[in-house]
């Protein structure tokens, strides 16, 4: 019951080879005051058939989406995923190799990650892409680095409105890089721009917004662009929802310097949130200073064309401390699902699926605003597939009594927005039925009802 | 020899593969929904293909990967080992894949317990207090280790320590990761054995008093050798008022043998990718946990998974004041972590401790083998791994890359080459512990084929390989003029509206 396949008698084998007798003759240099002389304290070796049972066991612990309908998103999203994605990017060949340095027998790898790059500057309209980074939050954190540079100190403007949990990663990376970060408040649900533009100082290395915003309204992004660009910050713009971006203008459009954000609702598994995608573009004249790897074309010495690892001159392995960032591994197997993904969605697909989402969105909004007690919070902002809904009671309450009826309700706000009051950011998407919806409209003014 | 082409060069427009469903719900123009000014003019110029095209695409990619499903892979430093397919179907149960990370606690049970089940499992495996399972990666374990390392000695009022020690043989990330988190570099020496140089050290600490935070160390080292002097190291660094932080790359030789924790490390992170063989992906996702001694353990990111034996519930704890706070969005990477959980419980105690001991095994073997064909630096027991010098090759003028290159076509997965930097032309050789004798004894043929052809017909060798897809890449162009994605040659159709109007 191993992955060892040598048996003992190979092993002896080996060992007389070697020209020892026993392991141990070999463990001469691991001083033997550090040697751990029992076993390790771990549950004992379970054969596969008990250990599947176990963890069937433990995963039936959790609510999964397929047997649950759940209106959360903040930062997470289900969308309805095409069997050829999953049966495409788990290849084996894909899964178990490692990171492309040997080109010659990597081309398959390389090829969808340059085929990625491109689909990420096509939903983007950035100049180039990364080969991607650990996640949302990491990417946020990464694009606030580039901008800060190597310099000492600077300052970082980010939205409030910019996911609680990219700002408190971003915060984090402040701390430790030693540069600061100042928030910009909300008006109406969307970064403020009179705050931005008194706040704004030529000294401003970066403004951070998001959008759709953590809160689920459309920030006027054009404005915002228009503001930073009249000092030298740059204007990084945070992706949660890239499936917005079948519908909404890219980022590239309206100025954006930098596209940080997430791409697991692009074909990859909620996961209880994890793994994730983190998304990079860039306008091409930050290139040489982008973090993550970088494949580009060139030619073999038989003229043919092929994909390499390319400007790693950036990279630690290279330049070490002083290179643009620490990262070593990118996220290259679901880079590979959202290649697939947005394949097979294609040009027509991916632009019906950002509509659906907003429809389904639109129509939910519209039934719940009519529900006693409920109320969209920004209800005259645009908005793509979340919404912000006051509710007559805590959400804590609400969402007990949602699970009651085998619906998971929206994201609670209390911890994030205590300003807001009772609201809950309410997620809908392509997967989301009529059905579903209305079954959500039925339960909520059935909880009111009871309650009142 | 073949190309395959682009995605975007196949296919017509109008075809798709994937299709969604009709909507049921009234149907608004969509202008009253959302005003024009936020819409894109055109669709994303993405592929038009069917899904016949999207299979065969992706499966021709595929059959131009190399992965250690197809064959040996002693990628030193990354721990190429046989990825179990039994996580993969765990990994893959909708009670794990398809859970939403901002559900419920209630909801959300088996979950955290396998999360606070698995920080347990990694401390006992460390000798560390406890683990944070937040970390994406290895390079980012190192970064919180040592924000953790960082906020331990803020709080203490020593905040002008601000310099990391590093051995020269260290990872790449390991200097990378100490400037990202705000501290200078001082590079230390290895001594003779392969090991830190202890002199070094001693003199390095001595000419900064009082400002060293830490000594990063990875043990055994990327030579495969384990440092002797680690319980000296560890003392003298201690006593100059650092920390010390275990890179884990090379963990996979030490479980059940040795612990971190017990050769005086402070901090250790975790590559669950390598130790615990979740599979790399072509370069991930992997896993970088952190473990901490009790001192540091308030620093730790949160929230950490906890237990409450009075109700039988496990919950997210609130973090510590002291704790640096998030090093990213949500818990970690959760199906990786499911992965390792799984692996562990496979194999148990003593399993794990005949992982290590059989990659230390079958490294040795393969190492006393090919020592009368290659040059060997360090003539010493190595662990999980070894690093050759092909200096004696390169009289002929064939380079470690010309080996590697070589090894293509005999089907191997060639080593790490030119690191570590400490040795001239190196071959870092990690055959792990998941591979037959027979296919180490075929791999140290080949190599001592390749030995010979060096000598008889090294022009045979620099120009490797012959049997690949494509040949040696030009990687001088690849970076002069990038070109980093591909753009349409022809002039874009007439823009369609992107909605549709009803």
């Amino acid at each position: 019951m191993s992955y060892v396949p040598n048996t003992t008698a190979e092993q002896q084998a080996m060992l007389h080879a070697v020209g020892v007798e026993t392991i141990e003759d070999l463990l001469q240099s691991v001083p033997e005051q550090v040697r751990l002389r029992r076993s390790l304290a771990l549950p004992p070796a379970l054969p596969e058939p008990n250990l599947k049972r176990l963890m069937l066991g433990m995963s039936e612990k959790n609510a999964d989406l397929d047997h649950y309908v759940s209106f959360l998103g903040a930062g997470s999203y289900d969308h309805t995923l095409p069997s050829v994605v999953p049966h495409l990017y788990k290849r084996a060949e894909f899964v178990t190799s490692y990171t492309p340095y040997q080109p010659e027998i990597s081309q398959g790898m390389l090829q969808a990650i340059y085929e990625f790059q491109t689909m990420v500057c096509q939903i983007t309209g950035m100049d180039t892409a990364n080969a991607s980074l650990y996640d949302g939050s990491t990417a946020v954190v990464e694009a606030a680095l580039l901008a800060v540079g190597s310099g000492d100190g600077g300052e970082v403007l980010v939205s409030h409105a910019l996911d609680p949990q990219y700002r408190a990663t971003l915060e984090t990376y402040a701390w430790s890089r030693g540069f600061t970060v100042h928030e910009i408040g909300l008006e109406e649900g969307i970064t403020s721009l009179a705050e931005l533009e008194a706040t704004l100082t030529n000294t401003t290395k970066a403004v951070i917004v998001q959008h759709p915003n953590f809160l689920g309204n459309l920030e006027d992004v054009r404005a915002l662009g228009q503001l930073v660009h009249t000092t030298n910050a740059l204007y990084v713009v945070a992706i949660t929802e890239p499936a917005s971006l079948g519908i909404l203008t890219a980022p590239g459009d309206y100025g954006a310097d930098i596209v940080a954000g997430e791409g697991q609702s692009l074909g990859s598994p909620l996961g209880y949130g994890g793994p994730a995608l983190g998304l990079f573009a860039t306008k091409s004249e930050y290139v040489r200073r982008m973090p993550g790897r970088l494949v580009g074309k060139t030619i073999d010495d038989r003229g043919q064309e092929g994909y390499v690892l390319t400007l790693q001159t950036r990279e630690q392995h290279i330049k070490r401390e002083r290179a643009t960032s620490n990262i070593c591994t990118n996220q290259a197997l679901l880079a590979l699902a959202s290649t697939v993904y947005l394949t097979a969605l294609g040009k027509e697909g991916f632009r019906e699926l950002s509509e659906h989402c907003l429809r389904k969105a639109h129509y939910a909004g519209e039934r719940i605003g009519l529900v006693p007690g409920f109320k969209l919070l920004f209800g005259q902002r645009p908005y793509f597939d979340e919404f912000v809904v006051g509710t007559p009671m805590p959400v804590t309450q609400l969402n007990a009594e949602l699970r009651d009826r085998g619906i998971i309700g929206g994201y609670d706000l209390a911890h994030d927005y205590p300003e807001l009051g009772d609201a809950a950011l309410f997620a809908i998407t392509d997967v989301h039925t009529r059905a579903d919806i209305d079954s959500l409209v039925v339960a909520l003014e059935d909880i009111v009802g009871s309650v009142a | 020899m073949s190309t395959e082409k682009l995605i975007f060069e196949k296919g017509a427009p109008g075809r798709r593969a994937a299709t969604l469903p009709e909507l049921d719900i009234p149907m608004h123009p969509i202008e009253n929904l959302i005003p024009v000014d936020y819409l894109r003019a055109q669709p994303a110029p993405l592929p038009e293909v069917s899904e016949i095209e999207v299979v065969r695409h992706f499966t021709h990619l595929s059959q131009r990967n190399f992965g250690v499903d197809a064959g040996f892979y002693p990628l030193g430093s990354c721990t190429m080992k046989y990825n179990p397919k039994l996580n993969e179907d765990i990994a893959g149960l909708p009670g794990f894949a398809r859970v939403h990370p901002l559900e419920h606690e209630s909801m959300t049970q088996g979950a955290i317990q396998l999360l606070f089940e698995l920080e347990q499992y990694l401390a006992e495996i460390s000798g560390m207090k406890r683990v944070t399972l937040q970390p994406a990666a290895g390079a980012h374990g190192e970064i919180t280790g040592l924000m953790i390392i960082k906020a331990y000695h803020e709080h203490r009022g020593e905040s002008q320590r601000k310099l990391v020690l590093i051995p020269d043989g260290a990872h790449g990330t390991n200097p990378a990761s100490a400037t990202l988190a705000g501290y200078r570099t001082v590079e230390l020496r290895s001594d003779t054995r392969g090991g830190v140089d202890v002199a070094h050290l001693e003199s390095v600490l001595a000419a900064h008093k009082g400002e060293v935070a830490a000594l990063m160390m990875t043990n055994p080292n990327t030579l495969g050798l384990f440092d002797e002097n680690v319980v000296e190291i560890a003392r003298l660094v201690h006593a100059a008022g650092g920390q010390l932080y275990y890179d884990g790359a090379n963990a996979n030789a030490i479980m059940g043998i040795t612990r971190p924790g017990d050769m005086g490390f402070d901090v250790v992170h975790f590559n669950l990718h390598k130790t615990c063989s979740t599979p790399h992906g072509g370069g991930g996702p992997g896993a970088g946990p952190v473990g901490a001694a009790e001192h540091l353990v308030p620093f730790l990111p949160g929230p950490l998974p906890s237990y409450d034996a009075d109700t039988d519930t496990y919950y997210w704890a609130d973090r510590d004041p002291l704790s640096i706070g998030r090093v990213r969005a949500n818990c970690g990477n959760f199906l990786v972590l499911v992965r390792a959980y799984t692996y562990i419980r496979f194999n148990g105690p003593d399993g794990l401790r005949h992982v290590s001991e059989s990659a230390i095994l079958n490294a040795n073997y393969v190492m006393r083998a090919l020592q009368a064909d290659y040059d060997l630096p360090f003539d010493r027991a190595c662990m999980h791994e070894f690093v050759f010098s092909a200096n004696r090759q390169k009289r002929n003028d064939v380079h470690a890359l010309d080996l590697a290159k070589r090894l293509l076509d005999f089907g191997v997965h060639p080593p790490t080459i030119y690191f570590p930097l400490i040795v001239p032309e190196a071959l870092m050789i990690e055959p792990t512990e998941t591979e037959t004798k027979d296919t180490l004894d075929e791999f140290i043929d080949s190599m001592r084929q390749i030995a010979r052809e060096s000598v008889e017909d090294p022009e045979k060798v620099r120009n490797a390989p012959y049997t690949t897809v494509v040949g040696r890449l030009d990687q001088t162009t690849a970076a002069r003029k990038p070109n980093l994605r591909w753009t349409s040659q022809i002039v874009t159709q007439a823009a369609s509206p992107v909605a549709t109007r009803v």
